[in-house]
């Protein structure tokens, strides 16, 4: 499946190294500034394409069991990056930091979700 | 850098959807989409299987739908709503969890409180704390 392959890796890593560093940030008491948000940007971008191309890869592929649940996931996981955006943005102060930060932290989960539910094709 | 320190005091009456409450929303309203449409999936796929677990599933959804409601919307009101709200969610998340272990037929692990919230890394279980922590920091 489309979601199994190393886009997903690059997003999962790209999510991580950035939740540490959103959580340094909160850690030392700064707003979200400029490349914090534009950041956050990129990984919603990564997110996006990967999305993409996993609603791509369901008309040509197998189509996952819970197809349902799947689509749910895939809706939630490209919006959770705008969110946590509108969020932060409302939030300039640390914890505007800790919201991109936690928006990292769970888009990795959503994204290994993606990959289990995927894992169960249709027989 | 020359940035200048993000907050060096809040104001004693700031609101409740504001700073860490702002984050508390985003967490509330993570759990409150993920719980909610677990149990939805669940009773409208396969409710017979264990009805119990579905049903908890479903007022773990609807009790984090109204925290978050009660987060986003703060004032005197809304700090009650949320009140509520997280002490049923303690209190869930404390039977729920301690049944689950106690009596594993009739909770299999299938709702967000099932094992102390272990499936969603424990983060049901410390939530609640946090949650009336906040909302009793914002006495009135």
């Amino acid at each position: 499946m489309a979601v199994n392959g190393a886009l997903s890796v690059a997003t999962i890593v790209a999510a991580l190294l950035l939740a540490a560093w959103y959580f340094v940030r909160t850690a030392l008491d700064r707003a979200p500034n400029r490349i914090d948000l534009l950041a956050t940007v990129v990984l919603g971008a990564l997110v996006t394409v990967l999305v993409v191309v996993a609603v791509i890869g369901l008309f040509d592929g197998s189509r996952p069991q819970e197809l349902g649940t799947f689509l749910g996931y895939l809706f939630t996981t490209v919006a959770f990056a705008p969110t946590a955006l509108v969020l932060a943005r409302m939030e300039p102060t640390r914890w505007g930091n800790l919201i991109l930060g936690i928006a990292a932290i769970v888009l990795p989960v959503l994204v290994l979700r993606l990959q289990q539910i995927a894992s169960v094709p249709v027989v | 850098m020359s940035e200048k320190k993000a907050t060096a005091t809040r104001p004693h009456d700031a609101a409740l959807n504001t700073g860490i409450g702002r984050v508390l929303l985003l967490v509330y309203g993570i759990f409150a989409l993920s719980a909610s449409a677990r149990a939805l999936v669940q009773i409208s796929t396969h409710f017979s299987e264990a009805p119990l677990a579905y049903l908890l599933s479903a007022v773990a959804g609807l009790v984090y739908i109204a925290a978050t409601v009660g987060l986003a919307r703060g004032g005197a009101r809304g700090r009650m709503i949320a009140l509520v709200s997280c002490s049923i969610e303690l209190a869930g998340v404390l039977i729920v969890g301690t049944l689950s272990v106690v009596d594993a037929v009739a909770f299999p692990d299938d709702t967000v409180w099932s094992h102390f919230g272990s499936g969603y890394g424990y983060v049901p279980l410390v939530l609640p704390f946090v949650g009336l922590w906040w909302i009793a920091k914002h006495r009135p």
